[in-house]
């Protein structure tokens, strides 16, 4: 069929089954969206800066498994984009970003909002690809959304040159891909899998270190099915939150930088690292050479290129989690759970030493008690997204998460300003559930212009504000390591919350009290709006445990023993 | 002791001839804080392929990350990376047509190479060997105060 490489652009978006894509218009994108204005197979979100397009493209993914899709226009449509990019690059989040750029003519002739996007994107992109002709546009366009969701996902950019968008040409959308020079492996070598099992069947004190992976195989209930079947302890990461569940009794909790007290020790003391999908980052590490020094370590990842770039690994197996673990479980058969209940009662008496606590107050709300009530009132039913500081942190060890997919939050890059616009993807895919980005004072206004988005669209997600006038993961920092030298992070000037999400379309919550919380959240749930819920929290609360920068894992700071 | 750790080594990368596949290998070495010594790149006859020589140097752990991660790159078909390697380095040397030619012409041919062209007022060796003595060759053309040295980079091929 003959088409505009425009309307190829919007076919193949239809023909992949993209329900929603977020964007923002500009001269080299306007064909693009001439023909988005046309056609009816996919609602466009407009957002209002292209780093929350990105961002919400990224939440629609993680929420939902499926590819994300942003589009934007060239020059600095694009540079606003890259945080979009490198945080999903980051996670490993399936995503497809689709850039305008100038003519072929003016490319290399520093034209009006002309960057070289994919010199640019290199770095933080799983592929990109600049298109050189319209013949090729059908086969990039699927190769890119190939690329994104195989092997270790992640983001994909794809630069189309305005004429490209205009010229007229043959459209037929390849079915299937072939690219000589990429080809995932999924199957993990069943040689390595047996030794694997064999080590776990042969160890004394196991432990699973279940990562982000997981989540993005899709694996929740075969590493559900592995913990039980073996009755081995487990540890989750900061990305793989949920995926065994909160009431799982073999969940130790999170471990690393802010890992309980017990996640720690566990991997401090374990003689067997059983790694399914983590990366051994240096937030989960802390000092390399005193990470899990006793263990043996069998690392399952996809990507070969993780298993043995931090600590080095007995049993690599290269492959997709799913995979391995259907090869694994059947092995598994008859294995002595008892053989591991001296360890499971090591760390049961860990846990009871240090839970993880905190001293609750009746004169201020704690940010703690915040994330814990937000629990009890929603659950299971809400999912949350998060920012990045002091309350992600909080967020990440107070929440009872049930499934995977529930907490989405920017875990590698580390994006302030990720979780409103992530949450406004969510709540597109899942417009049931309650939508909850736990957010601070700090991180909230880096994508407050959003408010005009999600009220426009009317998309109703609350944006819990844990505030304590201060940029309060810094602020700890400044206490713990720099004498109390707050340099810049005092927050106490503030914007009237209230009026400024009512002056954007929302609702805004000023909550001083427990009583006042609770009303709050039942209000927002029950006014389908968008909504700044300020939340004044006790100013000087640390996240606790903490592992500084570089200690070893078992050298933590505690919480004071409180009565939670 | 650090010398063995940080060895020298050539690796070789068949890659898909399409633009900027050596911008994603080289940005990767910059990125990663990789080294890059030599650095050679060609289309491979009769194929969509091209091929890279890259002469770097390293622990085994930081091959094995390299090795890696230039698999990773979409567009690398694949990663040779062992120490049988048959490898070669090409040298032109500008020297001035003032200095002793039959000894220069001697020094070439020991060295696997010869008089490449002869103008006014220089001429131009050519010398193709192992690295090693590429090198050496270097150092003794020193001697006869060559103008200009260019060196091509390492090429190697599978034994």
């Amino acid at each position: 069929m003959q088409m505009s490489g425009a309307q190829m652009v919007c076919e193949a978006i239809i023909a992949e089954g993209v329900k929603t894509v977020f964007g923002y218009p500009g001269g080299a994108i306007m064909h693009v969206y001439d023909e988005i204005y046309k056609q009816e197979g996919f609602e466009h979100i407009l957002n209002r800066h292209e780093q929350a397009a990105v961002h919400a493209a990224d939440g629609y993914a993680r929420a939902t498994g499926e590819v994300g899709v942003a589009m934007v226009t060239s020059g600095p449509g694009f540079t606003n984009a890259v945080t979009g990019l490198a945080t999903a690059y980051m996670d490993s989040i399936p995503m497809v970003v689709i850039s305008g750029q100038v003519p072929l003519a003016l490319i290399g002739t520093d034209g009006f909002q002309e960057i070289d996007a994919v010199g640019i994107s290199r770095p933080c992109t799983k592929h990109n690809f600049l298109v050189r002709s319209l013949e090729e546009l059908p086969r990039l366009l699927k190769e890119a959304f190939y690329i994104a969701r195989s092997g270790r996902p992640g983001p994909v950019l794809i630069d189309i040159p305005k004429d490209i968008t205009v010229d007229i040409g043959e459209f037929v959308y390849p079915d299937s891909v072939d690219i000589p020079t990429y080809k995932p492996t999924y199957k993990g070598n069943k040689r390595q899998i047996e030794k694997a099992v064999e080590a776990m069947k042969k160890a004394k004190k196991p432990l699973l270190y279940i990562g982000g992976g997981t989540i993005l195989s899709n694996a929740s209930d075969l590493v559900r099915e592995l913990a039980d079947k073996t009755q081995i302890p487990a540890v989750e990461t900061l990305m793989a939150r949920g995926v065994l569940g909160a009431k799982n009794p073999l969940l130790l909790g999170m471990l690393g930088m802010h890992g309980n007290y017990a996640s720690n020790m566990a991997m401090s003391e374990t003689d067997l690292v059983i790694s399914l999908g983590a990366r051994f980052d240096d937030r989960v590490t802390g000092k390399l050479s005193e990470f899990a020094k006793y263990a043996d370590i069998i690392h399952v990842d996809i990507d070969a290129a993780n298993i043995g770039k931090l600590v080095d690994v007995d049993y690599p197996i290269v492959g997709d989690i799913t995979e391995v673990l259907e090869a694994m479980l059947p092995l598994l058969d008859g294995i002595d759970t008892d053989r591991f209940q001296a360890w499971r009662e090591i760390l049961k008496r860990y846990d009871e030493l240090h839970p993880q606590s905190y001293v609750d107050s009746d004169e201020v709300i704690k940010p703690q008690w915040a994330i814990e009530r937000i629990g009890e009132l929603v659950g299971e039913n809400a999912i949350i997204t998060s920012d990045v500081g002091q309350h992600q942190m909080w967020a990440a060890q107070h929440y009872p998460f049930d499934r995977p997919r529930q907490w989405i939050n920017s875990g590698g890059l580390g994006t302030m300003g990720f979780g409103f616009p992530a949450a406004i993807g969510a709540k597109k895919a899942f417009p049931d559930k309650t939508v909850i980005n736990v957010t601070g004072d700090g991180s909230i206004l880096m994508n407050m212009q959003e408010l005009v988005t999600a009220a426009e669209y009317k998309i109703p997600v609350i944006n819990l504000i844990l505030n304590n006038h201060f940029l309060g993961m810094v602020r700890q920092w400044q206490t713990f390591f720099y004498e109390k030298r707050y340099s810049e992070t005092d927050l106490t000037f503030q914007p009237n919350w209230k009026a400024l999400a009512e002056a954007c379309g929302g609702i805004g919550y000023d909550v001083t009290t427990k009583e006042e919380f609770d009303a709050a959240i039942k209000d927002a749930i029950a006014q389908d709006k968008v909504c700044f819920m300020n939340v004044a929290v006790n100013r000087f609360e640390d996240v606790l445990p903490m592992v500084p920068s570089g200690g070893a894992l078992f050298n933590m700071m505690l919480p004071q023993k409180g009565e939670k | 002791m650090e010398n063995s750790m940080n060895k020298r080594r050539v690796i070789s990368v068949i890659v898909l001839n399409e633009s900027s596949v050596l911008a994603r290998v080289t940005s990767l070495f910059a990125a990663r804080g990789y080294n890059i010594a030599s650095l050679t790149v060609a289309p491979i006859p009769d194929s969509e392929m091209s091929h890279i020589t890259i002469e770097t140097n390293g622990s085994p752990k930081v091959m094995e990350q390299i090795t890696k991660q230039l698999h990773k790159l979409i567009p690398v078909y694949k990663v040779i990376e062992h120490e049988e390697m048959v490898e070669k380095e090409m040298v032109l040397v500008k020297f001035p047509i003032t200095e002793h030619l039959s000894d220069i012409g001697a020094l070439c041919a020991a060295y696997n190479g010869g008089i490449a062209n002869v103008g006014k007022e220089m001429i131009i060796a050519m010398v193709a060997d192992d690295p090693k003595r590429t090198q050496h060759f270097i150092e003794a053309a020193q001697r006869y105060n060559p103008f200009e040295i260019v060196r091509g980079g390492v090429v190697a091929i599978e034994r």
